[in-house]
């Protein structure tokens, strides 16, 4: 049983060494991919902060953002990274409930995030300030909305990864898994720390 | 099923000493937690410092970085334990150039645009 079922999980002929050697690869891999998504974000803050000053007549950073809904999708994604650490420590004590319960607070903090984004654009556009009205909103829609995405498609890949530790339990393949997606919603959370400071907070000041 | 998943569980620890330093010994709950207010306390202080507009220009601006960078490597050190990294620290070399690329493309673009006649 014991046989079987690590066979099923790792699919391959590798023993546990060289199977976590992939692992840990994979991982590192996964950790290059952030650095150049670091790259994507930086090119866009570039494009923002270049762009920033021109409204073409159109509102201002000062007069659009609203910044108690911004503070409160701040805290709430800063809390879900902290969530999602904990999460990995609960794998880490090999306990499953408390894993999953944690990656559900995460996501759902998460979620409360994109919905708060998702209210604040409708609201703007509402007012006017659409991502065809000038140069400071085209870039700022593509950066705060590229963020948003990552987030979004972090949910969904969240999701599918509480749906497999609750078949297949914490296996050497779900432990990188879940490794690598707390990773990634730190990085989530790092890039909107420089989003909250230089678009809200500079744009507000 | 139980020696299996007790193996496992070891051997992934090892695991993540050598990549990403995500095993047993990293991440205390104290360590998070720690990391997770000293997060709060440096997302505080730039939002009263602007809100209360306590400061002037140049001085607003200097906290927000220096709050921001302070809150990135709380982040770097207590939630993705970049420091209990071994050697050879592949993640803290491709972390570093990436962060050069990034910082050429701001500062670089920055410091272009700040000549361009046409735009401005």
């Amino acid at each position: 049983m014991a046989q079987a079922s690590a066979g099923a999980h790792q699919g391959h002929e590798h023993g546990h060494d060289g199977h976590h050697d992939i692992e840990s690869m994979r991982t590192f891999g996964f950790w290059i991919f952030l650095i150049t998504d670091c790259i994507l974000f930086g090119t866009l803050f570039a494009v923002y902060i270049v762009l920033h000053g021109n409204t073409n007549g159109g509102p201002t950073a000062d007069e659009l953002f609203a910044m108690p809904g911004i503070i409160a999708s701040t805290f709430i994604l800063l809390t879900s990274s902290y969530t999602s650490g904990l999460a990995v420590l609960s794998m880490n004590k090999g306990n499953v409930k408390g894993l999953i319960g944690w990656l559900i607070v995460t996501a759902l903090l998460g979620a409360s995030f994109i919905a708060l984004e998702i209210t604040e654009f409708v609201h703007m556009v509402h007012e006017g300030a659409t991502i065809g009205t000038s140069a400071f909103l085209s870039s700022f829609y593509t950066l705060v909305g590229t963020h948003g995405l990552h987030v979004s498609l972090g949910l969904v890949w969240m999701v599918a990864i509480i749906l497999q530790l609750s078949r297949r339990g914490i296996t050497s393949v779900t432990k990188r898994k879940v490794n690598v997606i707390s990773l990634y919603w730190h990085f989530l959370d790092v890039v909107w720390i420089f989003v909250f400071t230089i678009v809200y907070l500079m744009g507000v000041m | 099923m139980a020696q299996h998943s007790a193996k496992g569980h070891g051997a992934a620890e090892g695991h993540g000493h050598e990549v990403h330093g995500g095993g047993h010994t990293h991440g205390s709950f104290k360590s998070y937690t720690i990391g997770f207010l000293l997060s709060i306390v440096l997302t505080i202080i730039p939002l009263v410092v602007v809100l209360n507009g306590m400061l002037e220009r140049t001085g607003t601006i200097v906290v927000l970085l220096v709050t921001a960078v302070l809150q990135f490597i709380v982040q770097l050190l207590f939630f993705m334990h970049l420091n209990e990294e071994e050697k050879p620290r592949y993640n803290l070399m491709t972390l570093i150039l990436g962060l050069v690329i990034v910082l050429t493309i701001v500062l670089a673009s920055m410091w272009i645009m700040a000549y361009n006649g046409v735009a401005h």
